[in-house]
């Protein structure tokens, strides 16, 4: 393995042949759903459709918790917020049918102001202290959407809001199956497309972000907050910044997933799903980009996979010995315990660590 | 000349414990100015209270013609007053380059925009900060390492990348908080050559130390604190002669 690392790292200075593997891997992506479907059918088009989203969720976190060090445990607020914003202005509930162009950057603003106003109060605390308020906040917002449908019905509470309108960009709606080049794309196929699009820009947008003053200034209080601050970051300032920019990248999804799924409800905010983030992100190796996207990956294909293990069972033995979803949360745990044990910095830590031995190059 | 920095009636306290009462100070441009005392002087609370760590019970501050009125650290280095800290407090994960990068934040503006769209201020700028970071490491001795990591390097060059971090925000003064702790001879003579280029290059520097051979060949002034209250200011010759200060290093009986 740590052949084929050093292999690649010396190919990595031939532009050609980077070239080639990203052109491999935009075809790879490009023609993923046509084979996933074939292969195991359109319920896993759907799975690589959420993993995408996940893959949003967890760089926004990955800015607050891996770039400035803020564990924030109510991330998942920021996705409802999207995600309510987008239902409430494109759905029959309030007959309100804005189109997606707006609603997904208002979503993203709407989140970024929320998690300054969430952030602002929270500045003063650090590491467990953070995080339990944060949670906190989580909760505060969840509670609030299930319970604001009296006196006056704004989130239509615990039945959630349905009906959303599908993604339309001026003629082209994402809900109905387009020809193209001879080959028939379906809806679904079309969220595929659009979210890993997105994907890419929230890439970029984390990469470029971490590679300048302001990224620097993050992992800077990361490090020493208090050093940072003697050396004139203004560390309120740029916490905020960090709170609202994470914040945005979870309204951004949230929007996505509403329109993706037609329906949203509190149900789908609960601390469980900020955890599962958190964890792609701790999982992957924090502040690592390529690490916190294979954290993502991982956590929502490979529960989905132990699905089949029942399937697996009953062909064994006969019968389902060990109910799946049981299973699914002992494996979960398990891993957890041991990526502590065995790899602490996550099981793709970042390589500028390595960046040291380079140097004479 | 107006003095650069200078502090009237500074107190500072702890519950009951009283770190600094009544400590009136002014250092020149262009000198290094030494303060010492024993442990538990009020030496390193007199840095904290001077670049916003730690928020001072009374006192008024002139800093380069203005009065300073609610002191943060961030405003204090915008002002032009960086440090060094006792215990280094480098970013340990960030390399020696990064590190004296993140000391240029406060001179550059580039946003959230900037990064994103990488135009062409922001790539220009960028590639100046880098620039000048490798000029500071290159000024401190250190430009063999810098794609290092902070928490890699050997404890001298350490102190030596806390200079060139606190140097980067391009400070009108200097505050090194015990630069030689743990060096050995040559080190601590290395640093004294350092600290005089600095000078040369005309930032003022003000120095705590325990290193008397230090403080003695490289102070223009120097000050005692002792429990809080300064007890001597004046010329380093002066300083071994005078009562109040062996008074406070050896005790009453032997002065």
């Amino acid at each position: 393995m740590s052949d084929l690392i050093s292999h690649w790292q010396n190919l990595k200075h031939n532009s050609r042949v980077v070239w080639i593997v990203y052109a491999m891997l935009a075809l790879l992506l490009a023609v993923l759903p046509f084979a996933v479907s074939a292969v195991a059918g359109n319920a896993w088009v759907r799975i690589l459709a959420s993993v995408l989203l996940y893959i949003i969720l967890a760089l926004g976190l990955n800015i607050v918790v891996g770039f400035a060090g803020l564990l924030d445990l109510g991330y998942v607020a920021f996705f409802a917020i999207g995600a309510y914003c987008y239902a409430l202005l494109a759905s029959p509930h309030f007959g309100l049918h804005l189109p997606a162009w707006l609603l997904l950057p208002t979503g993203a603003l709407v989140a970024g102001v929320f998690g300054v106003l969430i952030g602002a109060p929270t500045l003063r605390l650090r590491g467990d202290y953070l995080a339990i308020v944060t949670l906190g906040f989580g909760e505060i917002i969840r509670i609030f959407l299930n319970n604001l449908d009296a006196p006056i019905n704004i989130t239509n509470g615990p039945q959630g809001v349905d009906r959303i309108d599908p993604l339309q960009f001026g003629a082209l709606s994402l809900a109905h199956s387009h020809q193209l080049l001879g080959l028939t794309v379906p809806a679904l196929y079309n969220y595929y497309y659009l979210f890993l699009l997105l994907v890419l820009g929230v890439i970029f947008i984390s990469l470029r972000l971490e590679d300048s003053r302001i990224g620097r200034a993050w992992i800077a209080i990361r490090e020493d907050e208090v050093a940072a601050a003697a050396m004139g970051i203004n560390t309120r300032n740029i916490k905020l910044l960090a709170f609202a920019m994470g914040a945005s990248f979870g309204g951004l999804a949230g929007g996505l997933f509403a329109s993706f799924q037609g329906f949203v409800s509190p149900e789908s905010f609960t601390l469980i799903e900020s955890v599962m983030i958190l964890c792609m992100v701790v999982l992957g190796g924090m502040g690592h980009i390529p690490g916190v996207i294979l954290g993502a990956v991982l956590l929502v294909v490979l529960p989905e996979a132990l699905r089949y293990i029942g399937d697996l069972q009953n062909a064994t033995f006969g019968r389902v010995v060990v109910d799946p979803s049981d299973l699914r949360l002992l494996l979960f745990g398990l891993a957890l315990v041991s990526m502590m044990l065995l790899r602490p910095s996550g099981l793709w830590p970042s390589p500028i660590r390595k960046r040291e031995f380079a140097a004479g190059e | 000349m107006e003095s650069l920095l200078s502090i009237a009636h500074v107190a500072k306290r702890f519950g009951g414990v009283t770190a600094l009462a009544d400590v009136s100070l002014s250092i020149a441009h262009g000198e290094i100015f030494g303060l010492i005392g024993p442990n538990g002087a009020g030496k390193t609370t007199l840095f904290n209270v001077l670049t916003g760590l730690c928020a001072p019970d009374a006192g008024e501050f002139r800093f380069d013609g203005e009065h300073l009125r609610k002191l943060t650290p961030h405003r204090m280095a915008v002002r032009g007053i960086a440090r060094t800290f006792q215990n280094i407090r480098l970013f340990a994960n960030m390399t020696a380059l990064e590190n004296v990068m993140v000391g240029r934040h406060v001179r550059t503006r580039a946003g959230i925009a900037g990064a994103i769209l990488r135009d062409r201020a922001t790539r220009s700028e960028e590639s100046a900060v880098a620039m000048r970071a490798h000029e500071l490491l290159e000024y401190v001795g250190i430009s063999a390492r810098v794609n290092e990591l902070a928490k890699n390097l050997p404890y001298g060059d350490q102190r030596r990348l806390e200079i060139a971090r606190a140097l980067a925000t391009e400070p009108k003064l200097l505050a090194l908080d015990e630069p030689a702790a743990g060096m050995n001879a040559t080190e601590s003579a290395a640093l004294k050559q350092l600290l005089e280029r600095i000078r040369a290059d005309s930032v003022t520097v003000l120095l705590i130390e325990h290193d008397v051979k230090l403080v003695m060949g490289l102070c223009d002034h120097v000050a005692v604190l002792d429990y809080g209250r300064k007890i001597f200011e004046g010329a380093p010759r002066e300083v071994q002669h005078d009562p109040a200060v062996i008074e406070a290093y050896l005790g009453g009986a032997l002065a």
